[in-house]
Order: structure tokens, then C-alpha cells, then sequence
């Protein structure tokens, strides 16, 4: 139907004059964009009743303004606090395919890894799938979802120039005697850590960290207990759930980090914001970047 | 018996279809806007999209996924003699999560594409992989005389097979999701065209059982009186083994793993009434049917608009069930 709608609407672009038609630059203009999933989606209209699916997706609408487009979102969803009241269509696992389509949305944004994706399409809806992992998959999706949502391209770009320069900020703020040092950041109490290939690991190398997990191992391996023992980091980065387990293991204790106190320990929140790829990446180094100074200088004052 | 008991297969079927019926309405009436009448639907695109797209298919394709559990069930309770015997207990379920996991890890995607093509692809892997799971039960037990070998060589093969999914999920940790929300068993995905596939399968699978029925009464007797008998035991059991697999896999492929249904359905029928195998495998599945039915509906409503996944629902429906029977059995010592 939007098809016929959008021909129909270029029909009558060619026939009434162009000044006409330089008047509903929105309505007639349809743009096909490549998803994460490398498939070509067609967005007929500036959509205006937006449904996402991910967090980071959430977010991103926001950075560039069009929180007011979004219509539901899923459970985690949680920034900015606008959309906190927003109905809420179940998560990556699990969405709710019947509230999705009840919401009558024009575009769906979700993770390629989500279930139900193709479910959604068959029913009619426009899907872009899309899954953020790096600072370029950021850049790429700021740019993406700025073109679905006819925002000119001038927009999402400055956007991620405001990031990027953020970013740079918050390195250049860090002191000398707190760059290269060696930092753990774990993520998940399998333990899972974050590699230098993962998000949190590219932010730590521009704030000028040693990832004691190298780029080879993957953006969130399983890591051997043993492993962080050997590697002995200078610092080590948790969320403050994880903490209590991290003591319990055989060994840990002992790690000098673990004994001089450099652990830093993450609310819920500061969690959220470190583990979404996404436009809070500035805030994430920030609070990274302070772990850093907080418990270098603790180093420097330790060791004269 | 057999007068007396026909006279009572057939009220029995009819109550049954009367009941899947009933639930069947009342789940298209159910979902994550609480009861709708779906009467009023008719003036509104939307709702009307949501009924015909969305929980028509849905909820016939969970009396389908439940049908296709108890005939298998009863097929195995039948073939293997063992009224322990499940499709899950001889490993088919787990080989059949396995094949779908391979399926995914080789060809990407999620589990309810739009096309046909692709599920039957997907009910092709899990089929598979159900057949050699269970063929690799079968040839650890050295064949299935041995309850207590079948049993443990069911398990084994189970654990293993579970075991190598959860290795494709640690491997591709992008498939992660989608395989997580597969095993805990959902009906929310399931469209026209799974729905099709399974009806078609269910048909097939409960013609073939009624068609050979009378090799399972001759089982019934006793391996030895069935040869005796002149039944072509072998083929017949092979036969009957591979569509169990097929009615296993077909579930599994489109709704994930859903426990309990294909044996406590199986055990309810026979405790309402006693009826030659053939009855019994087709009340089965109609009992399976509606259980699942019952459950989806549940599964909906409980925490609506949020779903509980349905499998987690079933398992304790099922070991709940099951440990009633156990109760019963042990208070009227008839074990």
C-alpha cells in the first residue's frame, strides 16, 4: 500500500509543476537503505511513529532529536527520561509481535540478532535491523537512522562530530601518569571481559589504556581466571553486582589491584551507559576516564 | 473391550475437539490488549490484522505443535512399549534443537522466516537431526527390549545433544539470542505458513499411525505373539520411529522445545478411557493439541501484555501432573 501511495505521489510530483512538488519534499522522496543484516529496506515517507527494539537504537533516535517520533520501545530502554513512559513491547528475545503491529508503526527498529524480524516484515512492517558493536558501527547507524528519518545528512554528521570531539576532550583530560596503564574491564561474571575489539575496548585504547585482553581474543571472550591473574592488571573495571564474586575467586584476592584498592565499581546505571554502543559513548569515557586518574594517582602516591 | 471402549473413543474425541475448539476462540479473543472480542474486529484494520495474521495462526499452530507432541508420544509409548518413553526422553527433541542450531549457524537468519522455502529447511534440519538422535539412542540400547537400557542410553544421547547445542551457541554468540529464545519454546512467531506445514505434517504422520495402528496392537501383546502373528515388526517399527521423529522435529522446528506434552497427553487419554492403539494415538494427539492450547492461552494471559515463554509453562503443568500420578499410584500401591 505505501508503495502505490509513494508511486501515486511521484506521479503527481511529474505532473504538477515543480514548485508544487519542491513543497512535499518529504512526502514523495523514498529512500532505500542497507541494513546490518545487508538488506535493502525502503522507507517510502519520513516515518513518523517509530517503534525500537534496543537500547542503543533507542538512543541514537534521541542524539538526533526525533525522540518525540518514537512510540514504544523495549523493556530495557530506559534514557533519556522521555520516553521511560512509553508502552513497552517486551525485549530482544521475546518482543511482543501483536503489540508491535497494534501501535500501527512506520518503521521498526531493532537488533539483527532479535527474534521475530522476519516475523514483523511478513506482517507488513518496515524493518530496519540494525546492531551498533564499534565506534564505526556507531558512526554508520547515526547515519543511517538519520536518512530513514529523512533528517539531511549535515545532521547525523555533525552529531557524531559533537561525539567524536567529546571523546578526544576526555582523553586529552587524562594526566600522563595515568595513560598506559593496564586495565581488566570485566562484563559478565562467566567472567566475560571486554577485548580491545569490543566498544568499551576501543574507548580505554583512546584514553591511551592497556587492554590486558588483546584484539585476537574476540570483543567479549570468557576469560580463564588464571588469565587475569598472570596479566596482572594495574586496574580493574566492574560493575558493582560483580564485585563480591570477583573476591570469592581462588587467587583474586591476591591480585595487587585487588589488594591496593584500584577496582572501580559501577552502579547499575554507569553500567548501562558503559555497555550500550551508542550516543552516551562520550559520557562512558567520561566515567572510564575517571576510574583512571581516581586510581593512577593512588599508584603514584603509593609507589614514590 | 473394544465395543465398550469405541463407544467411549469416540465421545471422548468429540468432547476433545469440542474443547480445542472453545480454547481456540478463546485465544484468538486473548492477547497482549487483555480479552478482545474478536467479533468487533471486523471494523478495524488493525485489530483485524492482529487477529487473522497474528493469533489465528499462533493459536492454531500451538494446537498443531501439541497435536504433532502427542501422537509422537503416543507413538513412542506404543512402539517402544514403555509408557516412559517421550519423545524427549529418547533424545528426539534434543537432536531436533541441534539440527535447527546448525541451521542457524550455517545459514544465519531467525527461526520464522516469511518463506516457506526456508521452513521447511528448518523442519528438514530438525528432522535430522531427531532421526539420529534417536537412532543414536537405539543403537546404544542395542535396540529397545531393555527399558532401563533405553532409558539411560535417552538420557545420555539428550545430554550430549544439549551439550553440543549449548557449544554452537558458546562458537556464535550472534546466534545466542535466537537459540536462547528457541529453547525456552515460544508460539508467538509462528505465521500461515508454519502453521500449513504443521497441519499438513500432523495429517500425514496420523494417517500413517492409524494405517499401521494394527502392528501396534499386535506389539501389545508382546514382541514374540507379534511376530507370531505374521507382522512385519521390523519395517513397520522403523517405519513408525521415523514418524515419530518427523512429528517430533516438525514441533520442535516451529515452536522450540516444549516439554511434557507428548507424555503426560498419552497417559491422560488412557486413564479416561482404554482403546485399541489407533484411538489411542489420534486422541493423543488431539489431547496433545489441546493442552498446548491451554497453555499458550495461559502463557498469554498470565503477565499480559508480557508472555511467559510457553515451555517453561508446560514443564511445570507436566511435572506437576506427573507427580500427582506418581502420588496416586504409590496411595493405591498398583505400581
Amino acid at each position: 500500500m505505501l508503495k502505490s501511495f509513494a508511486k501515486r505521489g511521484m506521479v503527481c510530483a511529474l505532473l504538477l509543476s515543480w514548485s508544487f512538488a519542491c513543497l512535499l519534499p518529504n512526502v514523495v522522496r523514498a529512500v532505500v537503505l542497507r541494513d546490518d543484516r545487508q538488506m535493502d529496506v525502503t522507507i517510502s515517507k519520513s516515518p513518523q511513529r517509530i517503534v525500537s527494539l534496543l537500547p542503543s537504537l533507542t538512543e541514537t533516535v534521541c542524539a538526533l532529536g526525533q525522540c518525540s517520533r518514537l512510540v514504544g520501545v523495549d523493556r530495557y530502554s530506559n534514557w533519556p527520561e522521555s520516553i521511560v513512559k512509553l508502552p513497552r513491547m517486551g525485549g530482544g528475545i521475546d518482543p511482543n509481535i501483536e503489540s508491535i503491529v497494534a501501535l500501527k508503526p512506520d518503521l521498526v527498529l531493532m537488533a539483527t540478532s532479535a527474534r521475530g524480524v522476519e516475523r514483523l516484515q511478513s506482517l507488513g512492517l518496515t524493518v530496519l535491523a540494525l546492531e551498533p558493536k564499534n565506534h564505526a558501527d556507531i558512526q554508520r547507524t547515526l547515519r543511517v537512522i538519520g536518512q530513514a528519518l529523512g533528517l539531511s545528512s549535515v545532521d547525523s554528521e555533525r552529531t557524531w562530530q559533537a561525539l567524536d570531539a567529546g571523546l578526544r576532550e576526555v582523553s586529552q583530560s587524562i594526566p600522563n601518569y595515568a595513560k598506559s596503564q593496564k586495565v581488566y574491564f570485566e562484563v559478565s561474571p562467566v567472567p566475560y571481559g571486554a577485548g580491545a575489539s569490543s566498544f568499551i575496548g576501543e574507548t580505554l585504547q583512546r584514553l591511551g589504556a592497556q587492554n590486558i585482553l588483546p584484539a585476537s581474543m574476540g570483543a567479549f571472550p570468557q576469560v580463564n581466571p588464571e588469565f587475569v591473574v598472570r596479566a596482572q592488571p594495574d586496574i580493574i573495571m566492574v560493575g558493582d553486582s560483580n564485585l563480591s564474586n570477583m573476591l570469592a575467586r581462588p587467587g583474586w584476592k591476591k591480585l595487587t589491584a585487588m589488594q591496593s584498592q584500584r577496582v572501580c565499581t559501577f552502579t547499575k546505571n554507569e553500567s548501562e551507559v558503559l555497555s550500550r554502543p551508542g550516543p552516551r559513548m562520550v559520557e562512558a569515557a567520561r566515567i572510564m576516564a575517571k576510574c583512571l586518574i581516581d586510581k593512577s594517582s593512588q599508584l603514584q602516591k603509593a609507589s614514590p | 473391550m473394544s465395543l465398550a471402549a469405541s463407544r467411549r473413543a469416540l465421545p471422548l474425541a468429540i468432547t476433545l475437539f469440542c474443547l480445542c475448539v472453545l480454547v481456540i476462540l478463546i485465544g484468538i479473543s486473548v492477547g497482549s490488549s487483555g480479552f478482545v472480542n474478536f467479533l468487533d474486529a471486523w471494523h478495524d484494520d488493525v485489530s483485524w490484522q492482529i487477529i487473522w495474521d497474528i493469533r489465528i495462526p499462533r493459536t492454531i499452530g500451538a494446537f498443531a505443535a501439541g497435536a504433532l507432541l502427542g501422537l509422537a508420544g503416543a507413538l513412542a509409548q506404543a512402539v517402544f512399549r514403555n509408557p516412559l518413553a517421550d519423545p524427549y526422553l529418547l533424545g528426539s527433541a534434543s537432536g531436533a534443537a541441534f539440527g535447527v542450531g546448525l541451521a542457524f549457524v550455517f545459514f544465519g537468519g531467525s527461526l520464522i522466516a516469511a518463506e516457506i522455502l526456508v521452513q521447511i529447511g528448518l523442519t528438514g534440519a530438525a528432522f535430522v537431526g531427531a532421526v539420529g538422535a534417536v537412532l543414536l539412542t537405539l543403537l546404544l540400547a542395542r535396540g529397545v527390549q531393555h527399558t532401563m537400557r533405553l532409558l539411560l542410553a535417552g538420557i545420555i544421547v539428550g545430554v550430549v545433544m544439549g551439550a553440543a547445542t549449548s557449544m554452537l551457541m558458546f562458537i556464535r554468540p550472534d546466534a545466542l539470542q535466537n537459540m536462547q529464545g528457541f529453547l525456552l519454546g515460544s508460539t508467538a512467531f509462528v505465521g500461515w505458513s508454519s502453521c500449513w506445514l504443521m497441519l499438513g505434517v500432523l495429517i500425514f504422520c496420523a494417517g500413517l499411525s492409524w494405517g499401521l495402528s494394527f502392528v501396534l496392537d499386535a506389539l501389545s501383546l508382546g514382541e514374540s505373539t507379534a511376530l507370531s502373528l505374521g507382522v512385519p515388526l521390523k519395517k513397520v517399527r522403523t517405519l513408525l520411529v521415523l514418524a515419530m521423529a518427523l512429528a517430533t522435529g516438525t514441533a520442535v522446528a516451529h515452536t522450540g522445545l516444549v516439554a511434557f506434552i507428548g507424555l503426560v497427553a498419552p497417559h491422560i487419554v488412557r486413564s479416561i478411557v482404554s482403546v485399541r492403539q489407533g484411538s489411542l494415538v489420534l486422541l493423543s494427539a488431539l489431547m496433545g493439541g489441546l493442552l498446548l492450547l491451554v497453555a499458550d492461552v495461559l502463557a498469554r494471559a498470565v503477565l499480559a501484555p508480557e508472555e511467559l515463554p510457553i515451555g517453561v509453562l508446560t514443564a511445570f503443568l507436566g511435572g506437576g501432573y506427573l507427580l500427582f500420578l506418581l502420588n496416586r499410584n504409590q496411595t493405591q500401591e498398583s505400581l
